[in-house]
This record gives structure tokens, C-alpha cells and sequence, in this order.
């Protein structure tokens, strides 16, 4: 997101958190949410599809909704408010075409309004058919579970992308010999398939809390946190929503000082940072070991200020609109070992994992007949989960073997501490002190070198810049 | 919702940006660009910041003559008593555009490693990528607090037509420096031209020096890269190469054969560039050009110079040389045509060889004092 994107999202929740009175403040939410969805997704090569992709984000979360409520609350006299206002937005955006001037709410010009008008007749047809003829049945949540991951692996895979993206470049009479993976950039689809995977497991496990349309889609969609995260629970989420809304001047202090934070963290520190951050570029150029360890550490740090300047900037503007969204980061470079280090950095995400991957897998190993040792549980688990974290920022061999790095270090963590915790216990405050320092600095370039899977295209380009790093290229 | 906590926030907010500001006015914000990590932090570059794509250069241009000079290796701490200072001033040319720092005049001369009046020679390249005499002068002036025991000056005409004094954006961007050497050697140009940026009081404030201040700090943090890679400006793969076929035209700078008038050539700013160097030697050099064999070479030598135009100017040269008794090497055709890249004074490293053979040789017959 721009700066300008940035300063006008805080002025709109600056604006709500004013006006907005409980009887229409989450049809507000909902509204501009909505209206997000389409403003901050990125111009795309591919005609028309920067418009569709954001319908589909509606259309997804819409159909979710459906198959994860139970019937009783899909009523349509329940629901038609806001159904009727989704439909409309979509269709009045789609007439901005016949304006001529540009509102930056689309990034092209949207299609042809009959196929705006084809479009939302279909969906409408899936989810009056799911309405009617659907009852939240296990079968049809695990299907849809694999219907997102499926297009997970679409997006995350570049080669899978690209033929996708050839394949709508035909349909639209365009030249596929410009085809690239990018052209299917979905605008927060990470942190939606995530948050639509959570409530879809939770209702399996019937743990999912009953929810209207509008609160679910913006609980889903809630444009602070639709880019970056952090990745709310549901029902926490909803909770500060049907909590009335009396901003206070502590609220409005709290949010200001971490909008401050965030735009200072995102636009002075990560963006000077990312001049001179590891790339694919200067990997090939740099010729010292010590200055590779700059470029190296000023993309640690990059990547860290980015990242949390923004989580910064959507607990900000959560707060002016009443939501508490969760911390994604605690400090973590500032950890004494690996384990605190993934305790503290993007703990939505991992405590995503935690919950839906590494206890359930580790439940299952621990409760079979023939019970494995707990250290290969350990071991398959960390690996695997830290394997999944790095395949779910993109599907290459580089963020494999990023999460096989930090998985191996978990591991070797957790039989270390186990092997020396009585001994280390035992010692005085300033020899733990110590201690603390040393861990410090070993878990950050521990992190550091494993961010050069994380910033380079390729092994070969990786595995060279580490024999820079060492002196050995 | 406590709006008198939101007034309060506000006005003291405001309160403290309009003090921030008034200090900023009043330490003098352009001063700021002798403040640097060059030198300190970062090896100094080897040639002045300049560049348009930042992202792949590591390098960018600014107006800043206290910045560029600090970000230069010339300004490594005191002249070594052992060294023979030559400071290499001109063009892109000079500057290098498509050479590598060590591929230019001065970065083969170092390579040399020659000696002159018992003394290590290191040459420093203070080309900048504008054609102006009045921008040489500005570098010049600016240098010679650096110590120079030679100076080395490259032109070509295109560096003369007054209507190119002024053009050059370093130019423009000085004004008050461009108004002192105007009033100290009595520059035919105007203080008042239209071309010029005179800052007004808000142009000082921290909102009108926003781009100069990020410009400053970008220069600073390019320093890393610069440090770690040694690139500073972008080597295509492939590039157009230098026109060699032209139109009938055969008009220059609103001049028509057959004679071109030297009162609208900038000779004053040479004369004021001696006079600034003062007893420090200075070589005057017409830089290599492309003489062309394409079609209508017959009448221009290349894109930027008809025949008529550039031979006259040439005697002119010739004639000022002997009359003022200048140390002056016309250097025109030593260069042959394939040995210039994308413009008619652009060199190859191979063709920078030819010139260095050149200067070389003029350079260590220069008497010591």
C-alpha cells in the first residue's frame, strides 16, 4: 500500500470512528470494507481481472458463510440487507465506467456491466442453491477447504499461475506471450483464505460462533486488516463488533500513537531499508564479505519494520473503529532463542499454525497404537509446520528450504534446552544475563542467514551468497 | 469523544513543527550537504553522484555542490604531502557515461600509477554529465580548495553557445554560487535570467526542502551499495549506438554559415577558469569527437556538429591558445569512429585508452615549481 492509500485509509477511520453510531456502524464497516476490496487491489495485465478478483473475494466469503451457518440463521429476511448492499456496491462500481473519470476505487476501468450483471446473477444462483439444498455437513466443509487451498496452490505456484493466467489472457483475445505469474496478484487472499479456513475448521469442530452475513464478511474483509493481517479469531472479532462503539480520548491517543509508529516503522525505516536490502540484484554484485552482512542485516531489518509498521498502522486503525485486533509481533529480534523468536514474530500466523496444524498433527502421532518417540515427533512436526509457514508465502524450493531451516533450528532448540535446562537454571542472574545476550545474537543471525532463502529467487543464487557471507566464494 | 484533547494535540503538535522548522530556516538548510558519511562511514566515490534510476545505480543526481564534493573520495581527509593532486574536470565524457570508474580518463591514469615532480600522481574525476563552461566553472571553483597541482580541463564546443550556460540543472540550482562567480569575474550572464531558481523563504522550509533533504539521505544510504558493489551507474547489455547518418541541416544554436560569431561563445568562462586556477597548472583539452562517414558527413561531423561550425570554432581555439598563451592539446580526431558508444563524445574503454595515451604524455612534461 502507498502512503497516500495509507493516509486516506486513516482518514476514513478516522472519519467512521466520528460518525459512526452503533445502529449503522457495521453497515458502514461493511460498506467501505467492501469498497476496499477493489480500491487496494493492484492494477493487473490480464483485462478485467483486477475487478473480478476482488467479486471473487466476495463471492468466496459469501458462499463460506453459507455452507459454515447453520440454517436457522441463513434466513433471508436476516440477511437480505445485506446481501442487497453487497450486489449494489459491486453494480454501482461497475457503472463508474460510464463516469469517464477515474474515483480510484477500481484500478481499471470495470467490464462491461452486463457481465457485472451475468457475474452476480451466477453467484447469486450458487448461493441460492447452497442456501437451499445445503446443510453444514462434513463433507461439503472439507470440500471447500480443498477448493481454497486448490486455489492457494494456484496463486502460491508460479508455474500453475502462469498457465492460468494464459488461459484468461485467451479468453480475453490478449497475447499470451506476455504472460507472467503475476498477473494473478488477488490482493490479500493470504490472510482471507486463512481467516476462511479457520472459520470453516472451527464450525467442523463446532466451535464457530453464530454469525450474521455482514459480521462475517467483516470480520473477513475488514479493510485495516485485508493487505497484511494480523489474522483475527472470529469470535473475538465479533465480540468488539457488537460491543457499542464509545471512542474515548485514550482510544484516539492509543491509535495515534501506533498510526505514528507504523507510518514512521513502514515509510522512513523499511523503505530507506529496502535501498540497500539483499535482492536478487545486488547478491550478484557485492564483493565483500562484510558488506554482504550489511545488505543481509538491512534486509532483516527491512522486512521486520515493514512488516510490523503495518500490523502498527492496522491496530490503529482498528482502534479509531473500535476493533482490538490482535499483536503480530512482540520485540522478536530482541529474543534470547529460535522458540521465543516464532513466538513473537507474526504470532497470528503461527498461532494459526499452531492450532490448526502442529497441535492436531502432534495430538494424532502421540495417540496412535505404536507411539513414536517424542523427539521424531518433534522433529516431524516442527519441520513440517515450519515447511508449510515458508510454502505459504509462495510455492518455490527457496521458502522450502527457509522453513526446513527454521524447523531444523526448532528442533535443535528444543533438544538443546531440554539437554541443558537443569544446568542453566543453576546459574547465577549474571551468567543468565549473559547467556541471554549470547542467545540473542545467535538466534538473530540464525534468522538473518535464513532470510537469504527468504529474499533471493533460487538456491543457486542463495547457496552463493551464503559462501559470500563466509568468505568462501 | 474528547475534542478539546484533540485541539490540545493539534495546536502543540503544530506548535512544535513551527519551532522544528524556524531552527531548521535558520541553520541554513543547504549547508547540510556537507554533513556526510562519504569518506567516514563509505568508501567516497570516484566520480560525482549522478544517475536517473536509482534502484539499479545506487546513485542519483542532485543539486547540492557541498553534498556531491563531500561524497567524493577528493574529499578524504587532508592532500597526502607525497601526492600530485590532478583534478580531471568536463563532461559526461569525463564523468564517464557506460565506463566503469576505472575505465575513464582518470580511473586509467591512476592505473598508471605515474609519478610527476617526485610525487605519486592521483588523478580525481570531476566531470559531471552537462555541457556547460559556466558549470565547469562552478566545479572548478568549488575545487580548488582540494589543492589541485594540475588541473585538466576537457571541452568541446557544444560546452560554449551562451544559450547552453544556464541550461545545465546544477546551474540552476545555484544561483547565489552562479551570482559570485558572475559578480568576481564578470560573467556575461544575467543574475535575473528566468532559467535560474532563486529559493524563497518557504523554499527553506523543512515542507519546500522536502526532495532536497530526501535526496541527501538517499545519497547517504546509496553509500552502502556503493561500498559493497563498487556500481554507480547502470551498464546496459545493449544500448543505441551514436547517429552516424544526418539531415541536410547545418545549423547550430540559431547560428547559419558561413560565420559564426564568437560573442555568443562563452570564451569569458575560460578565461575566468585560468584566472581561478591562478599559478595552478591548467591543461585545456578539445575532447576526442566521432567524425562520421555516413551519409551527409559531408556536411556535419556528427549529430551535434556541422563541419563549418566546428572547424571555425576550432581556429578559434587555436588562435586564443597561442594568443594567451595556454596549455592547450586539440585532441579532436585521435579517436576513430568505432571507438565511441552512444553519442559522439562518449569512448569506449578502448578509445578512453587512446585519449589517456595523449594526456599522459602532455601531463608528465608539465615543469614543477
Amino acid at each position: 500500500m502507498t502512503f497516500a492509500v495509507v493516509l486516506i485509509s486513516i482518514g476514513v477511520a478516522a472519519l467512521l470512528g466520528m460518525v459512526m453510531r452503533n445502529r449503522w456502524r457495521i453497515k458502514l464497516l461493511l460498506g467501505i470494507s467492501v469498497l476496499a476490496v477493489y480500491a487496494f487491489q493492484p492494477l493487473l495485465p490480464v483485462r478485467g481481472l483486477d475487478f473480478w478478483l476482488p467479486t471473487a473475494t466476495l463471492a468466496l466469503v459469501s458462499l463460506t458463510w453459507i455452507i459454515t451457518s447453520p440454517p436457522e440463521n441463513r434466513t433471508w429476511l436476516k440477511n437480505f440487507p445485506a446481501l442487497l448492499s453487497l450486489f449494489s456496491i459491486v453494480l454501482v462500481l461497475g457503472l463508474t465506467r460510464y463516469l469517464g473519470i477515474s474515483l480510484y476505487l477500481t484500478a481499471s476501468n470495470p467490464p462491461q456491466t452486463i457481465y457485472i450483471i451475468i457475474g452476480l446473477a451466477a453467484i447469486a444462483l450458487i448461493a441460492l442453491l447452497l442456501m437451499h439444498f445445503s446443510k453444514p455437513n462434513k463433507a461439503l466443509l472439507i470440500g471447500a477447504s480443498v477448493f481454497i487451498i486448490l486455489l492457494f496452490v494456484i496463486l502460491k505456484v508460479p508455474q500453475l499461475s502462469t498457465i492460468i493466467s494464459g488461459l484468461l489472457r485467451s479468453m480475453n483475445h490478449q497475447s499470451t506471450s506476455l504472460t507472467l505469474s503475476q498477473d494473478l496478484r488477488w490482493l490479500g487472499f493470504s490472510y482471507i483464505a486463512f481467516r476462511l479456513l479457520h472459520t470453516i475448521r472451527d464450525r467442523l469442530s463446532g466451535r464457530l460462533p453464530v454469525v450474521s452475513l455482514t459480521e462475517y464478511m467483516v470480520y473477513v474483509i475488514f479493510f485495516p486488516a485485508l493487505t497484511a493481517g494480523p489474522i483475527d479469531r472470529i469470535e473475538r472479532f465479533v465480540g468488539d463488533l457488537r460491543r457499542p462503539l464509545a471512542l474515548t480520548s485514550d482510544d484516539i491517543g492509543e491509535s495515534g500513537k501506533r498510526l505514528l509508529f507504523g507510518l514512521f516503522k513502514k515509510f522512513a525505516i523499511a523503505d530507506l531499508l529496502a535501498m540497500v536490502a539483499l535482492n536478487a540484484t545486488n547478491a550478484l554484485q557485492v564483493h565483500s564479505a562484510g558488506w554482504a552482512w550489511v545488505l543481509l542485516y538491512a534486509f532483516a531489518l527491512q522486512i521486520y519494520f515493514d512488516f510490523s509498521g503495518y500490523t502498527d498502522i492496522a491496530i490503529g486503525l482498528g482502534r479509531l473503529l473500535g476493533i482490538s485486533l490482535p499483536e503480530n509481533f512482540n520485540a522478536p529480534y530482541l529474543k534470547p532463542n529460535l522458540t521465543q523468536f516464532w513466538n513473537n514474530w507474526h504470532m497470528t500466523l503461527t498461532q494459526w499454525f499452531r492450532a490448526y496444524f502442529f497441535n492436531p498433527v502432534t495430538r494424532v502421532l502421540r495417540s496412535g497404537k505404536k507411539s513414536l518417540p517424542i523427539p521424531v515427533i518433534i522433529f516431524f512436526t516442527q519441520l513440517a509446520t515450519m515447511v508449510l509457514i515458508g510454502l505459504w508465502h509462495g510455492v518455490t524450493l527457496n521458502f522450502v528450504a527457509w522453513g526446513m531451516w527454521h524447523g531444523l533450528g526448532l528442533f535443535v532448540h528444543n533438544r538443546w534446552s531440554e539437554l541443558t535446562r537443569a544446568h542453566f537454571t543453576a546459574l547465577s542472574s549474571r551468567w543468565q544475563s549473559v547467556l541471554n545476550v549470547g542467545g540473542l545474537l545467535l538466534t538473530f543471525n540464525f534468522v538473518a542467514l535464513g532470510w537469504v532463502f527468504f529474499a533471493l529467487p533460487n538456491l543457486t543464487i542463495s547457496i552463493n551468497y551464503l559462501r559470500v557471507l563466509f568468505g568462501l566464494a | 469523544m474528547n475534542l478539546i484533547f484533540l485541539r490540545n494535540v493539534f495546536l502543540k503538535g503544530l506548535g512544535l513543527f513551527l519551532v522544528v522548522d524556524l531552527i531548521f530556516i535558520a541553520v541554513n538548510p543547504a549547508s547540510l550537504g556537507k554533513l556526510s558519511l562519504y569518506n567516514h562511514l563509505f568508501i567516497g566515490r570516484q566520480r560525482f553522484p549522478f544517475g536517473e534510476d536509482s534502484s539499479q545505480s545506487y546513485n542519483l543526481s542532485l543539486f547540492n555542490l557541498d553534498a556531491m564534493f563531500a561524497s567524493h573520495v577528493i574529499a578524504n581527509g587532508i592532500k597526502p604531502i607525497d601526492e600530485y593532486r590532478v583534478i580531471v574536470i568536463g563532461d559526461s565524457s569525463i564523468w564517464g557515461t557506460l565506463l566503469r570508474p576505472e575505465e575513464t580518463l582518470s580511473g586509467q591514469m591512476n592505473a598508471a600509477g605515474l609519478s610527476l615532480c617526485g610525487k605519486k600522481m592521483r588523478v580525481y574525476n570531476l566531470g559531471y554529465p552537462t555541457i556547460s563552461l559556466t558549470k565547469d566553472l562552478m566545479v572548478l571553483d568549488y575545487a580548488m580548495r582540494y589543492q589541485p597541482d594540475l588541473i585538466i580541463w576537457s571541452v568541446t564546443l557544444e560546452a560554449f553557445p551562451a544559450d547552453n550556460q544556464l541550461s545545465s540543472p546544477i546551474v540552476a540550482n545555484n544561483a547565489a554560487r552562479l551570482g559570485n562567480l558572475i559578480v568576481r569575474y564578470s560573467l556575461p550572464l544575467n543574475q535575473n535570467d528566468s532559467a535560474l531558481m532563486h529559493p524563497s523563504f518557504w523554499d527553506d522550509t523543512l515542507i519546500g526542502q522536502r526532495r532536497a533533504l530526501a535526496d541527501l539521505l538517499r545519497l547517504q544510504i546509496y553509500g552502502v551499495l556503493w561500498s559493497a558493489t563498487g556500481v554507480d551507474q547502470i551498464y546496459p547489455a545493449d544500448y543505441q549506438h551514436t547517429q552516424t547518418d544526418f539531415n541536410t541541416d547545418v545549423s547550430y544554436h540559431n547560428m547559419q554559415p558561413p560565420k559564426m560569431g564568437d560573442s555568443k561563445l562563452a570564451f569569458t568562462e575560460i578565461d575566468a577558469g585560468l584566472r581561478i586556477a591562478g599559478k595552478t597548472s591548467l591543461i585545456l583539452i578539445n575532447e576526442p569527437m566521432l567524425i562520421s562517414t555516413g551519409r551527409n558527413s559531408d556536411l556535419r561531423y556528427n549529430f551535434l556538429y556541422p563541419r563549418w561550425v566546428y572547424d571555425q570554432w576550432r581556429e578559434m581555439m587555436a588562435v586564443r591558445a597561442e594568443a594567451g598563451g595556454w596549455k592547450y592539446l586539440d585532441l579532436w580526431n585521435i579517436v576513430p569512429a568505432g571507438e565511441f558508444t552512444n553519442s559522439a563524445i562518449h569512448l569506449t574503454p578502448s578509445g578512453e585508452a587512446l585519449l589517456v595515451g595523449w594526456v599522459e604524455q602532455f601531463t608528465l612534461q608539465q615543469s614543477c615549481p
